[in-house]
C-alpha cells in the first residue's frame, strides 16, 4: 500500500529551482533513501512534504490523504514524523522531558507519557542518559534523542535528515541498526544520507536529485548503475 | 523487560527533595505567623509588596520564561485589573470580589485580542509591539472621561474595616493575609502548569518553535494561551493594588516602569523556573524600598540604578539567575555516567 504520494512538486527561491517537478511514491514499511550532492534540494523536498516550506505547486498525499499546504503541526498530527539536518533538541531540557513532548501527543496522562518516552529512550539506547540534559548529550546521542522525540508521536512515516552525518564512524553502524529496528517495528522511513554504503545496505528505494531535479527512482541496485547518478553523485573510479 | 527501564520506570515522577519540602514547609508557616509577632506598618507593607511582586513577575514568567515571549507591556493587565475593580466599585458599588474576576476576564479577553496578531512577530519585534500596547493603554486611560481620565480614580473609603469591600484602615495585617493567600495560589498554579502537559509544551515552544511543530503543537495557540495565562494572573494584582491603595491613575497602574520591573525580578531570580519571581521579588523590592527611605525624594531613582546594577552582575556571573545559587542536587536528578 502506498503511503506517500508526491507529484509535481515544485519550489523556487528567488530564480533557483531548490525542487523541480519531483514525484515519486513510498510503499508502506519500507525505507527510501534520497540522495544527492550539496544543494540538490533534499532538505527542501523534506520541508516541503512536511509543511515547514510552502511549495509553489505540485500535490502530497499521505494515505491517500491530500496534505499539500497544512500546516506542519497538522501534518506531523498526521502521522508524519521527522528530524533535522542541523539538529534541533530542546537544549535546556533532559533527554526524558525531550520524548515526553512527543509522547504527549498520544498520552494524555503524565505518568503514561513519561513511561511511554522511557520505553523509547530504551529502544535508543540512552536509558542512562535520562535525566541529562540535551545540551550535554554528544551529536550521536542527540540523533538518538531526535530520532526517539519523534518516534514518540508514534509516527507512520519517519523523515529522518542525515542521522549519520557529524558522527564518528564508531557511532555510525548503532546508527544504522537503529534505523533497521525502526523499520522492522513497521515505521515507513524516508531518510537522507550522504553515506552511499549506508543507502545501499538499507534502502529497499532510492531516489537521486541532483540540481533540484530528480534524476532517478529505483532499487539500490539499479541506482548504483544509473548513468546520470553516477555521473552527478557518485563518480567513477576513472574520475577518482 | 530490560532492568534498566524497570529501574527508571519506577523511579518518582518528580524530584522530590525532603529538605525542599521541610524548608517551603516552615516557609510558609513563618509567613502566616509572621503578623502575630507584631510587625509594623512598614513590614507589613514590605512584605505585601513582595508577595504582590512576586506574583506579577510569575505572571510575567509564565509568557517570558515558560513560552520565550519577552513581554515589554505586561503592565497593561495590571492596569485592567485596577480600574475594573475601581470603576465597579464607584459606579455600581460592587464588591472588588466581584469585580476582580470581571478584570480578569477582561484581560484575559484583551490577552486574545492582542495576542492574535503580536505573537504571529517573535523576539525583538515582540518586545516592541507589547511595549508600545502598554503605553497606548496607560494613553487611552489618561483621556478616557469615563475612568476618571489623568486624574484617575478615587474609591470612597468604607466607615468601617469591610471584607466585602475589601478596605481596612486600622491595620495592614487583613491586607497582608490576602496578598500571602493570592501569592501562594499563583505559585502552586503556576507551579503545576509548569510540571503540566501545557508546560512541557510551552517549554517546547520556547526552545525550539521548529521542532515544537514537528511534535504536532501548534506554536502560535500554545504562545496566545501562554499569554493569556499570564495575563489573568497579572489581572488580579492590580484589583487588589487598587484596593490597597484606594487612589488609581493611568500613571501609576500603566505605568512603564511595571513591566520593567516584573523583567528585572523574574531575570534577577531565574527566569523560567518557578522560584525565580519569589527570589528576585525577596531581593529587589526590599532594596527599592529601603533605597526610598534612606535616599529620600532621590531614592526612587537610586533604586532603579541598583537594579541596573544588579542586573548586570547577575547577567555577567549568574545568568541563570540567583537561582543557579541553589545545589544541583535539589534543581535536577541525579545523572548517571
Amino acid at each position: 500500500m502506498k503511503i506517500l504520494s508526491v507529484e509535481n512538486l515544485s519550489r523556487s527561491f528567488g530564480g533557483i529551482k531548490a525542487n523541480d517537478n519531483i514525484s515519486f511514491k513510498v510503499d508502506e514499511g519500507t525505507i527510501l533513501g534520497v540522495i544527492g550532492p550539496n544543494g540538490a534540494g533534499k532538505s527542501t523536498l523534506f520541508d516541503l512534504i512536511t509543511g515547514y516550506t510552502k511549495a509553489d505547486n505540485g500535490k502530497v498525499e499521505f494515505f491517500n490523504k491530500n496534505i499539500f499546504g497544512l500546516r506542519p503541526d497538522k501534518i506531523s498530527n498526521l502521522g508524519i514524523g521527522r528530524t533535522f539536518q542541523k539538529l534541533k533538541p530542546f537544549a535546556d531540557q533532559t533527554l526524558l522531558e525531550n520524548v515526553m513532548i512527543g509522547s504527549f501527543v498520544k498520552e494524555k496522562n503524565i505518568k503514561k507519557a513519561r513511561d511511554k518516552a522511557l520505553e523509547i529512550i530504551d529502544f535508543v539506547d540512552l536509558i542512562e542518559k535520562r535525566h541529562h540534559f540535551a545540551r550535554e548529550l554528544s551529536t550521536g546521542q542527540r540523533k538518538r534523542l531526535e530520532m526517539a522525540r519523534a518516534m514518540a508521536i508514534e509516527p507512520k512515516l519517519l523523515l529522518m535528515d542525515e542521522v549519520t552525518g557529524g558522527v564518528d564512524q564508531k557511532t555510525i553502524p548503532g546508527l544504522v541498526e537503529l534505523i533497521l529496528k525502526l523499520k522492522k517495528s513497521g515505521v515507513t522511513i524516508i531518510t537522507i544520507e550522504h553515506n552511499i554504503n549506508i543507502i545501499m545496505e538499507i534502502s529497499d528505494n532510492v531516489l537521486a536529485l541532483d540540481q533540484g531535479k530528480s534524476i532517478a527512482f529505483g532499487s539500490p541496485k539499479e541506482i548504483q548503475n544509473n548513468k546520470q547518478v553516477i555521473d552527478s553523485y557518485l563518480g567513477t573510479v576513472d574520475a577518482a | 523487560m530490560d532492568n534498566r527501564l524497570l529501574i527508571a520506570k519506577s523511579e518518582p515522577l518528580w524530584n522530590t527533595n525532603n529538605r525542599v519540602i521541610f524548608l517551603v514547609g516552615s516557609l510558609i508557616t513563618l509567613l502566616f505567623a509572621l503578623p502575630l509577632f507584631g510587625l509594623n506598618s512598614f513590614y507589613l507593607h514590605l512584605f505585601i509588596m513582595i508577595f504582590m511582586h512576586a506574583v506579577m513577575a510569575q505572571s510575567w514568567n509564565v509568557i517570558a520564561g515558560f513560552s520565550g515571549q519577552i513581554s515589554l507591556g505586561h503592565g497593561a493587565f495590571f492596569g485592567i485589573g485596577a480600574y475594573a475593580t475601581s470603576f465597579f466599585y464607584i459606579q455600581f458599588g460592587t464588591s472588588p470580589w466581584i469585580s476582580m474576576p470581571i478584570g480578569i476576564l477582561v484581560s484575559g479577553i484583551f490577552a486574545i485580542l492582542i495576542g492574535i496578531p503580536m505573537l504571529r512577530l517573535s523576539g525583538h519585534y515582540f518586545a516592541i509591539a507589547t511595549l508600545l500596547i502598554g503605553i497606548s493603554f496607560q494613553v487611552v486611560f489618561q483621556r478616557w472621561d469615563l475612568v476618571g481620565a489623568a486624574s484617575g480614580l478615587w474609591v470612597p473609603m468604607t466607615s468601617e474595616d469591610s471584607w466585602l469591600a475589601l478596605q481596612f484602615h486600622k491595620s495592614k495585617v487583613p491586607y497582608y493575609y490576602i496578598f500571602l493567600i493570592f501569592f501562594l495560589i499563583t505559585f502552586f498554579i503556576v507551579w503545576l502548569l509548569s510540571r503540566s502537559k501545557l508546560g512541557y509544551r510551552l517549554r517546547a515552544v520556547r526552545d525550539d518553535p521548529q521542532a515544537a511543530l514537528s511534535l504536532c503543537i501548534n506554536v502560535s495557540n500554545y504562545k496566545i494561551i501562554a499569554y493569556v495565562i499570564s495575563a489573568m494572573i497579572m489581572a488580579p494584582m492590580g484589583s487588589l493594588f487598587a484596593q490597597y491603595i484606594l487612589i488609581i491613575d493611568p500613571d501609576r497602574v500603566f505605568n512603564i516602569e511595571i513591566s520593567i520591573i516584573v523583567l528585572l525580578i523574574t531575570v534577577l531570580g531565574g527566569i523560567g523556573n518557578v522560584w525565580g519571581p519569589i527570589i528576585g521579588a525577596a531581593i529587589l523590592i526590599p532594596i527599592s524600598e529601603y533605597s526610598r527611605i534612606y535616599l529620600g525624594g532621590t531614592g526612587g531613582a537610586v533604586d532603579l540604578i541598583l537594579y541596573g546594577l544588579i542586573l548586570m552582575i547577575i547577567c555577567i556571573f549568574r545568568p541563570d539567575g540567583l537561582i543557579s545559587f541553589v545545589p544541583k542536587d535539589i534543581l535536577e536528578r541525579k545523572k548517571q555516567r
